[in-house]
């Protein structure tokens, strides 16, 4: 075997020479984000996707809400608007109406797209819009200290539920599929992969595409529920998590103590809103 | 991986080598990459960089077979690899250990 001898030394290199560099908007650079937050592993898959869809990067916008998931759209080297609190998905109903051509993604957390964003998310999905909305799930108001949130699980502890939470939480994929959107997927942190080939399978897509990302916050929702750092988190994931392609969506909520379900919930298409727009309102007014 | 017998493609195999790169003052220490590299590569520093966090060293660089995963898990965009050189397989694979496996879930 003639393998290379070892390097004595790592090799320290500066920032700009990261494989991801021309994506990222490295003068912000490091992020705020908390060590062991998971936050920058999904990033990484977004990056990652898109560099394999092979769509131009000025045929792609990123639209964000207020979070701390929220500050993705400010470390993207894209066409990128980080919006008002639970915004995103009007905003970028926006571009994509005015511009077919772009690739609209909105990318936030779920306190941003289904507590006070709950509205637009739904109504999205039920017109199927062109939207591809990458919700970040945390279980909580992770840049606001701890708050529970519509996803704290039952029995969690949050800075506003210092003896657990005691009303259902939203089940992302079940409030997706029913209220019509087309493309569905959960994945965790961990499974960087998959996640990512969701993404690059969700990106060309038409309709209202949702993935859905279990991720570790550290610093809020694991500190107030005593779950270690975010590597014990991982593991967590890794222990916990089962994957079932077309699972039922109704058996995919989320405990403190249950299996979390992952995979791609659904894959349909149906018209969209613009298929709908184009035909129908045209027909109606006469034209083509 | 021990071959009890010679597969017929061993001189065809090539094992991929990388070499890790690392941005030490961007790390911050969280050990995922330590953790899930399937090679056992790395292990966090002693030292501190300018934030006070442990950033990975490659203790293990010559078993780097360029996986990515690292790259891949990093939340910082702090470390990735470069794949060097291609090499013929005699006695070990770069397929899935156990550990890819994990983190694969
Ligand atoms: C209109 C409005 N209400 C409240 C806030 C305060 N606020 C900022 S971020 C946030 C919650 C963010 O939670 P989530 O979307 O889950 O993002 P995370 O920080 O967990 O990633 C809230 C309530 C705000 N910025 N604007
Ligand atoms: S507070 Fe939580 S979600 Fe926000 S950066 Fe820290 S770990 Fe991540
Ligand atoms: S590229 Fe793969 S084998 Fe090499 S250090 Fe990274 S995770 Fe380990
Ligand atoms: S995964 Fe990234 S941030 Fe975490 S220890 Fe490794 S290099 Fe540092
Ligand atoms: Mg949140």
């Amino acid at each position: 075997m003639n393998k290379p001898a070892a390097h004595l030394e790592t090799a320290i290199v500066e920032q700009d020479t990261h494989p991801m560099a021309d994506l990222l908007r490295m003068d912000r650079m490091p992020h705020i984000w908390c060590s062991g937050c998971g936050l920058g592993t999904g990033l990484t898959c977004f990056i990652m996707a898109l560099k394999e869809t092979g769509i131009p990067e000025d045929k792609v916008a990123v639209v964000s809400g207020i979070g701390c998931t929220g500050r993705v759209a400010g470390y993207l080297n894209l066409d990128s608007f980080h919006t008002t609190h639970g915004r995103g998905i009007p905003f970028a109903t926006g571009l994509a109406l005015a511009n077919p051509d772009l690739r609209v993604v909105v990318y936030s957390g779920d306190g941003d797209l289904v507590a006070i964003g709950g509205n637009h998310f739904i109504h999205s999905a039920r017109r199927n819009m062109d939207l591809m909305v990458v919700c970040v799930n945390n279980f909580t108001y992770g840049m606001t200290g701890g708050q529970a949130g519509p996803t704290t699980p039952i029995s969690a502890k949050a800075s506003t539920a210092p003896y657990g939470s005691y009303d259902y939480p939203f089940n992302i994929p079940y409030l997706a599929i029913a209220s019509g959107a087309t493309y569905v997927a959960r994945w965790t942190s961990l499974h960087m992969r998959r996640l990512k080939n969701s993404m690059r399978e969700a990106l060309p897509k038409k309709g209202f595409r949702v993935i859905e990302i279990i991720c570790p916050c550290p610093t809020a929702f694991a500190r107030k529920n005593r779950l270690g750092s975010g590597l014990d988190l991982m593991k967590h994931y890794h222990d916990n998590s089962i994957i079932k392609h077309g699972a039922d969506p109704r058996e995919a909520d989320i405990d403190m103590n249950g299996k979390v379900v992952c995979g791609t919930f659904l894959d349909i298409e149906r018209p969209t809103f613009r298929d709908f727009q184009t035909e129908n309102i045209a027909k109606q007014l006469g034209g083509e | 991986m021990k071959y009890w017998r010679k597969p017929l493609d061993a001189d065809t195999i090539k094992v991929p080598h990388g070499r890790i790169y690392v941005v030490k003052e961007q790390c911050k220490g969280c050990g995922f990459c330590v953790e899930y590299c399937p090679k056992d590569v790395l292990e966090l520093s002693q030292e501190f960089n300018k934030k006070g966090y442990h950033s990975p060293v490659a203790v293990r660089e010559e078993d780097c077979v360029s996986c990515g995963l690292c790259e891949l898990i990093c939340p910082d965009f702090a470390i990735y690899a470069e794949l060097i050189e291609e090499d013929e397989t005699t006695e070990e694979t770069p397929n899935k250990t156990d550990k890819t496996e994990k983190a694969e879930v």
